[in-house]
């Protein structure tokens, strides 16, 4: 599922991002030091393969339901985690840039919901351990198909946790969770066997293909608690200085607008950035019913305890109305101002 | 995606690169510079608050000025926005259940906190969406790649997005040829399960395989030793600068003034 | 010169999965020679080209370039001398445009700047695609494809030419066209090609493959005029030495189908 920039708050979508752009340079360096030139073709090219292999569909038996192969996993399988990683992250940019899925801020997000997790969560802890040294057709199958479930569930909760961060979405957390993880359950589980088959028929018919993946097994060649702690890392003095920056500066923009404009912006002052910050002091107290219900009129009420209700009443139909009219009147403006300029611009094409 | 859909999302790809070959002087105008002030719109327009609406209006200012300035079809455009996010949108329509405490009242009417949350989502998702595709309409993919490198970006991810960018063609029509000739041998939905698509997908995989190994063995033919040389060309100047700077101050202006309310102020006689 | 430009001693391939693609390849180039190596399907032909380049590391005997002979060591000096045109031009043409795609060689070669730019458009002229230079290598024909190809290793100025089917999917002007081009290359040539007039017309010495051994090599002439060659390789007449068909002159082939 891809996580979309409309549902996105500046601090989870930077912080994330932030993450996912480190992973990125951590991953270059470590792939151009591998000095494996072949597998800058093959990325790319791979990268390729899973756009048309997407494009591909399959009856789910059982159900009258289609489903289409993630891939994360496979490329993964056949291009250890670091290639992988930069391989995923290719195929996101161009479906942010050209198929309008996500978007540019939630690139990010979608980077480390779908990439890292696989790469560098499941594929060492999971998938690592259960597949053991030795190939083995039973120990291969479990591991491809829990790492597939899993990587799925985490990918899931990713979306969740950052939608549920950034507060724009009202769904509960534990609503959305519940509403989230068990269709998940279900696509983790059609990946994995999906999965399973295609390795098995690679593996049929050139074995030596599964093998750049696996010589990577060999234990000492890979610093991976090194990338996962120094992300973590990263993540939190990034994402504790932006919120740093975003709980200071809000308030002083409102107290700008509030001085120019008169009153303050049609928005409840719990929403997007102090959702944040309001989501992670309340998470701990009331977790599970948390939403970002908060009225105008009750921060405004409470700043004047005992005003007169019937003015106030007035007041925001007055300040609606003006929203509205405003509204239209902007968008008249800026389409109006958009047919001038291509009608200026039009007539010196043409005698160009 | 069924096969019509794949061939629709190739040409609607080709359709843009198209767009990007155009000569305005937008199209002209370094691609960093878009590249900075699409990011910096996105990030204006994902710093407004929840319940944000008329505030974020005048945003729509830049998709406008940018598509008719680029001489973008304004159709092709709309429609492209119009393909927003479904994920955005289902999770949207869960706020008008969750949030129901009325926040404004329009004469008889009351509107919900969930509905105005909502609708922030609409607007929010029509603004990323509309200047994202803008951007490669105006710029072109390969153009991109470059202006990401050139901003930092390690050069193995842009080679790696040239490489997609490359061979997604080839491979959607060789995977889309594939699976034409399951589908004609199909009957109904029997011959299409998973049993038929390892197979195919596996193919597909290993023709793949064999297609990096013959681009590397050109690579290689043509004296590639593991590192990329590319061609800079610095073309940021005084233009790309205003252009820059100019769209920044106003996205901050506007994010600073809820221009529509100063306005509906202004027109309807209402202060408060 | 006193070196022969190409040089194979008892050349043999196995590919990983078992296959023997050649088996004991022994026989040299000439400087300034132009040499067709012909053969059936699967005969391997391309096998034999991926290793005058070294992109595949042979599994028994030995090839040498210009006397030198090839090893991990003297790659970077091979590659530069041999330039290979691929079976399969969109293998070839890996970057975003024509232009960055001819330039790609040049700049692994350390040029830059002037030189660049001259060699690139020179090798664009050469190939008359100089207008196709911005153009994206998946908007090109076919035609247009292969040639942009060759401009991409003409730029590297080899002093040997390796061509893998360089007719293979172009219609017959085009075909001309290419076949005029490589007549006027004053480069040591080596093509492999299914299509024998081209061979015929180009080339004065050709090697048959087979199965992964030299059936043949010798004048062009001769060995299409060996019926029993021909016919044991699974190779057919060009279509210049065949009877005509219209005229009433029943060629070879028709002659055999019509006593069964
Ligand atoms: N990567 C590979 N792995 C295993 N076997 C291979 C590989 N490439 C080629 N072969 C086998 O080696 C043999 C020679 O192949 P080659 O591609 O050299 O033939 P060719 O003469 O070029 O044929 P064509 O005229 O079809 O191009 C064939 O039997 C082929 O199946
Ligand atoms: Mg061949």
């Amino acid at each position: 599922m891809h996580m979309a920039d409309a549902l996105l708050s500046p601090v989870v979508g930077g912080t994330i991002w932030a993450v996912s752009a480190g992973s990125i340079a951590y991953c270059s360096k470590k792939v151009h030091r591998e000095l494996d030139d072949r597998k800058i073709p093959l990325m790319g090219v791979l990268a390729a393969f899973l756009f048309a292999a997407q494009t591909i569909n399959f009856t789910i038996p059982g159900t009258g339901s289609s489903g289409h192969l993630g891939g994360g996993l496979l490329l993964t399988l056949l291009l250890g985690p670091h290639a992988a990683f930069l391989a995923i992250a290719s195929v996101l940019v161009v479906q942010a840039l050209f198929f309008a899925d996500g978007g540019v801020l939630a690139l990010g997000c979608n980077i480390f919901n779908m990439g890292f997790i696989p790469a560098f969560i499941v594929y060492p802890f999971i998938y690592r351990n259960l597949r053991g040294k030795k190939l083995n057709q039973g120990r291969l199958t479990t591991a491809i198909i829990l790492s597939a479930l899993v990587g799925l569930q985490l990918g899931s909760l990713g979306v969740v946790l950052e939608t549920w961060f950034s507060g724009i979405s009202a769904l509960p957390f534990a609503t959305f969770l519940l509403l989230m993880q068990p269709i998940h359950l279900a696509i983790g589980a059609v990946e994995g066997i999906v999965t399973v088959a295609v390795v098995g028929f690679v593996y049929q018919a050139r074995p030596e293909i599964l093998r750049i993946a696996t010589e990577d097994l060999e234990p000492g060649r890979y610093p991976l608690r090194g990338i996962v702690v120094t992300f973590f890392v990263a993540a939190l003095l990034v994402g504790g200085g932006l919120s740093l920056f975003a709980s200071r500066n809000p308030d002083g923009l409102e107290w700008a607008i509030a001085r120019v404009a008169g009153s303050s912006e049609l928005k409840a002052p719990g929403g997007g950035i102090h959702g944040f910050l309001a989501a992670l002091q309340g998470r701990t107290a009331v977790m599970p019913d948390y939403s970002f219900r908060r009225p105008a009129g009750l921060t405004a009420a409470g700043l004047k305890p005992g005003g007169d209700r019937k003015k106030e009443e007035v007041e925001r139909l007055g300040t609606a109305a003006a929203g509205l009219a405003g509204t239209l009147l902007t968008l008249a403006l800026v389409f109006g101002s958009g047919l001038i300029l291509k009608r200026r611009y039009q007539p010196a094409e043409l005698s160009s | 995606m069924k096969i019509a859909s794949i061939h629709g999302a190739l040409l609607d790809f080709r359709r843009m690169e198209l767009l990007a070959g155009g000569g305005t002087a937008l199209h002209r105008l370094d691609p960093r510079a878009k590249l900075l002030v699409t990011l910096f719109f996105i990030g204006t327009v994902v710093s407004y608050g929840k319940y944000a609406v008329t505030g974020m209006i005048p945003l729509v200012i830049f998709p406008v000025v940018m598509a008719s300035l680029g001489e973008l079809p304004p159709g092709y455009i709309a429609r492209k926005i119009a393909l927003l996010s479904p994920f955005a949108l289902v999770v949207g329509l869960f706020n008008p259940l969750f949030d129901r405490t009325v926040l404004i009242h329009l004469g008889p009417l009351g509107i919900s906190g969930g509905w105005i949350s909502f609708s922030s989502i609409l607007i929010r998702s029509i603004l990323t969406v509309g200047a994202a595709t803008i951007l490669v309409a105006l710029t072109g993919f390969p153009a991109i790649c470059r202006a990401l490198e050139q901003l930092g970006t390690p050069r193995l991810l842009t080679v790696q997005l040239s490489f997609l960018h490359r061979y997604l063609f080839v491979l959607i029509e060789e995977g889309g040829r594939l699976s034409r000739g399951r589908e004609l041998r199909a009957f109904g939905n029997r011959g299409l399960g998973i049993g038929s698509f390892a197979p195919l997908i596996g193919n597909l995989l290993l023709r793949t395989w064999g297609r990096a190994e013959r681009i590397h063995a050109a690579m290689l033919a043509r004296g590639f030793t593991g590192e990329f040389h590319l061609r800079r060309e610095s073309r940021f100047g005084g233009r790309e600068l205003l252009f820059t700077v100019g769209w920044s101050i106003a996205f901050v202006a506007l994010r600073f003034w809820n221009l529509p309310q100063l306005l509906g102020r202004v027109v309807t006689g209402i202060t408060s | 010169m006193n070196h022969p430009a190409v040089e194979l001693c008892n050349l043999s391939h196995l590919y990983p999965d078992g296959t023997v693609a050649l088996r004991d390849i022994s026989f040299t180039v000439s400087q300034g020679e132009s040499v067709a190596i012909i053969g059936a399907n699967g005969a391997g032909k391309s096998t034999l080209l991926l290793h005058l380049n070294g992109v595949l590391a042979t599994t028994g005997g030995e090839v040498r370039i210009n006397g030198v002979q090839l090893a991990k060591g003297t790659l970077p000096y091979v590659r530069r001398s041999v330039g290979m045109v691929f079976q399969e031009p969109d293998d070839q043409l890996f970057m975003p445009t024509v232009h960055d795609d001819v330039a790609f060689g040049p700049l692994n070669l350390g040029l830059t700047g002037r030189e660049l730019e001259r060699r690139v458009q020179e090798s664009l002229h050469r190939v008359g695609i100089a207008h196709l230079r911005g153009k994206a290598p998946y908007n090109l024909s076919g035609g247009e494809k292969k040639r942009a190809a060759i401009a991409t290793v003409l730029a590297m100025a080899p002093e040997i030419l390796v061509m893998d089917e360089p007719t293979s999917g172009l219609d017959p002007h085009a075909r001309r066209q290419l076949v005029g081009l490589l007549r006027e290359f004053p480069h040591t040539r080596i093509f492999t090609s299914h299509d024998l007039d081209m061979v015929l017309e180009l080339c004065p010495r050709t090697i048959v493959l087979h199965e992964g051994v030299v059936a043949a090599d010798g004048p062009t002439e001769g060995i299409f005029r060996d019926d029993d060659l021909l016919a044991r390789c699974r190779l057919e007449k060009p279509f210049s030495m065949q009877g005509c068909p219209v005229c009433g002159k029943i060629n070879q082939r028709q002659g055999d189908m019509d006593q069964i």
